[in-house]
């Protein structure tokens, strides 16, 4: 291709700014590019860039060390439409060139009212104090599993002693874990980061539906391992070395579809891990063939609880769907541990971007309505509740303790954490930043000790805010907070909406 | 003594440690000069090797038994202090290159520019606490430590 046709793509998302002044042919933007957007120009000794390659992932301009380059928006735009915006003319280009379903990565980008924005916390003021959790003692520390109906004492020697016989339980002393990121769609590295850093900060990892690398088996303490409608490295060990075991129904970013993981990305050790051949597509059918409803998915846990000897909770992952609650409900009933409930915004290595950006319901409101409904049926402490999609900080996990859940996960905001950029680019398996790949070069770049330093802070840096919104909430526990939506108020919110958040509105 | 040992696990092949040496061993120290205006520009005494995935930044070793300095005719390399740093004194150097013959990692850097042929190699940075590769480095893929 001729180099001026290169140049050519008039519609092409962002432009490679380079101040040529401060440019020094350094070419660490040329070998840095996945995309081959940056390239030498030996002709004039002069490195140029093509617009039409780049993603926005910023990676060239966040290693150029002379700070030469910026990342634009292309500021052309097509005549104002106010009903075909350009991300939908660009789309139907696209299609009309390709045919195919356009894939896109991370969760939602759209902007959908994000509930989270429209609920303000409570504090104490005059007439009860606030606690400064600096001085006094808080307690993040939360328990996931089913909780019995009713505890008894005997006293044996004078001294009391528990007789009920309790559930097996997941300790976290963050009330935050790694949403399910499977070895595969991320890398070694990455999931190495996750599941030295649960153990250490005293909380769980995820396996996603990749399976378990060998090398990953010491973190099994902290490891809640998947089984999902592929049942890829599903097997006696990776069941015995968990400390939880999760059934995924659905998740967020795509409900209702199952995953992809393209040939590309199965890799030697990929392939041992999920045990599949090399190469070959890992397909997960959209739904669990053996799961067609409550009675089935009961059998299920129940398979999964005889093969463990009853020693972990299971869990249920579903995506935040219309009838979330119901759907709930009868996953409870089922035998579950633990419901984890993935909202609108959870994110993904792949995803048809449609599905993603259409199908399913923010966490908040799937959240509330879950919590309300398992009160109601006086069912809420047979399972606890993992709320999932669209964390950002701290303020979200505490806002969605607030309205219900046990605990969080967060996927994205672990991968913003080690230098995601959100470039919505997984899915091509060339990820700059090191973190959602398996070519051998681009998997170094995410170093696992920087990955763990890095992931380990961020929870660390949640841990301390979260304890200062409890104590400014006069709360030392983090049970007490739990569902406790009175310390909530929405603002900006209809009354249907607050009325489904089980919340007031600010001022009342 | 602290000798620059790369982790080839890590290294992503950025070449900023090259940046980075050029830099310090320019005479303004300023990037964008040592770049743009300083001629003959420096040689990086660092350099990254590649072959596929595989990368990493060698530089001189300063060899327990350096057989650079066994072959220098001159005496223009020297070891500080008997176990410190392989120094070249560029005044002394009569550029015959047989040391760059007899390093076996090829971390020597032929120097020609100046219409005199000289060597270039590390010297670990003098006037630095942490040598300027390993402080560039963005993956933690150098360490500066004894072992």
């Amino acid at each position: 291709m001729a180099l001026g046709d290169r140049w050519s793509n008039p519609f092409c998302n962002f432009i490679v700014d380079r101040d040529q002044d401060r440019c020094i042919q350094c070419q660490v933007c040329v070998n840095q590019c996945p995309y081959e957007a940056n390239f030498y120009r030996a002709l004039d000794d002069t490195v140029v860039s093509d617009h039409a390659l780049c993603t926005g992932c910023h990676r060239c301009k966040a290693l150029c060390p002379t700070s030469c380059i910026t990342i634009r928006l292309n500021p052309s735009e097509f005549r104002p439409h106010a009903v075909w915006t350009e991300r939908d003319i660009k789309n139907a280009y696209l299609q009309a060139e390709t045919g195919s379903i356009i894939l896109t990565g991370i969760g939602c980008d759209r902007d959908y009212p994000i509930y989270f924005d429209h609920i303000l916390l409570d504090a104490c003021q005059v007439t009860n104090p606030s606690i400064d959790p600096l001085r006094e003692p808080m307690e993040l520390r939360t328990y996931l599993g089913r909780k019995p109906e009713a505890v008894e004492f005997e006293f044996r020697d004078g001294k009391p002693r528990l007789k009920t016989q309790l559930y097996p339980q997941l300790t976290l002393e963050v009330p935050v874990m790694f949403s399910a990121m499977s070895y595969g769609a991320v890398n070694l590295n990455f999931c190495e980061g996750l599941s030295r850093v649960a153990t250490e900060a005293g909380t769980y990892w995820n396996t996603g539906e990749g399976g378990l690398h060998p090398d990953l088996y010491q973190y099994g303490k902290h490891t809640i391992v998947q089984v999902a409608s592929g049942r890829f490295g599903v097997n006696k060990d990776y069941l015995d070395v968990a400390a939880a075991i999760e059934i995924k129904i659905g998740q967020g970013a795509k409900p209702g579809i199952g995953g992809h993981l393209p040939g590309e990305k199965v890799t030697a050790e990929v392939s041992r891990t999920r045990m599949i051949p090399v190469g070959s597509d890992a397909l997960s059918p959209a739904p669990q063939h053996d799961i067609y409803s409550i009675e089935d998915l009961r059998l299920l846990i129940y398979a999964l609880k005889e093969a463990t000897e009853y020693t972990k909770p299971v869990s249920v992952k579903i995506a935040a769907v219309h009838n979330s609650a119901a759907i709930a409900s009868g996953i409870v009933r089922a035998g579950a541990d633990i419901v984890a409930i993935d909202g609108l915004r959870g994110a993904t290595g792949a995803a048809p971007a449609m599905i993603r950006d259409h199908v399913g319901i923010p966490i908040e409101l799937a959240l509330a309505s879950v919590d309300q409904r398992l009160r109601d049926e006086g069912i809420r402490h047979q399972a606890s509740i993992v709320a999932a999609g669209g964390f950002r900080n701290s303020a979200d996990v505490v806002k969605a303790i607030a309205l219900g859940a046990d605990a969080v996960y967060i996927g994205t905001a672990a991968m913003v954490a080690v230098g995601c950029t959100l470039c919505q680019k997984c899915y091509t398996g060339k990820c700059p930043w090191g973190i959602t790949t398996n070519e051998p070069s681009l998997a170094k770049r995410l170093n696992p000790d920087i990955a763990a330093e890095r992931l380990y802070n961020l929870l660390r840096g949640w841990a301390l805010e979260i304890k200062d919104f409890m104590g400014a909430m006069g709360i030392n526990a983090i049970e007490s907070l739990r569902g406790n939506r009175e310390r909530l108020r929405g603002l900006h919110l209809t009354d249907r909406e607050l009325n489904i958040l089980g919340i007031k509105h600010a001022g009342e | 003594m602290k000798r620059v040992y790369p982790r080839e696990e890590v290294c992503m092949g950025c070449k900023l440690c090259e940046v980075a040496c050029i830099v310090e061993h320019s005479l303004s120290k300023d990037i964008i000069k040592a770049y743009k205006e300083e001629r003959p520009r420096t040689l990086s005494r660092a350099r990254v090797e590649e072959e596929g995935p595989v990368s990493f930044s060698i530089m001189c070793r300063h060899c327990i038994d350096p057989e650079c300095l066994e072959a220098c005719i001159t005496g223009a390399l020297y070891r500080v202090n008997g176990d410190g740093p392989v120094l070249v004194d560029p005044r002394r150097c009569v550029g015959c290159w047989m040391c760059v013959m007899a390093c076996p990692y090829g971390s020597i850097e032929l120097d020609s520019r100046n219409g005199r042929r000289v060597i270039s190699k590390c010297d670990l940075c003098p006037d630095r606490r942490m040598p300027a590769c390993v402080d560039a480095c963005p993956n933690r893929a150098l360490f500066y430590e004894e072992r």
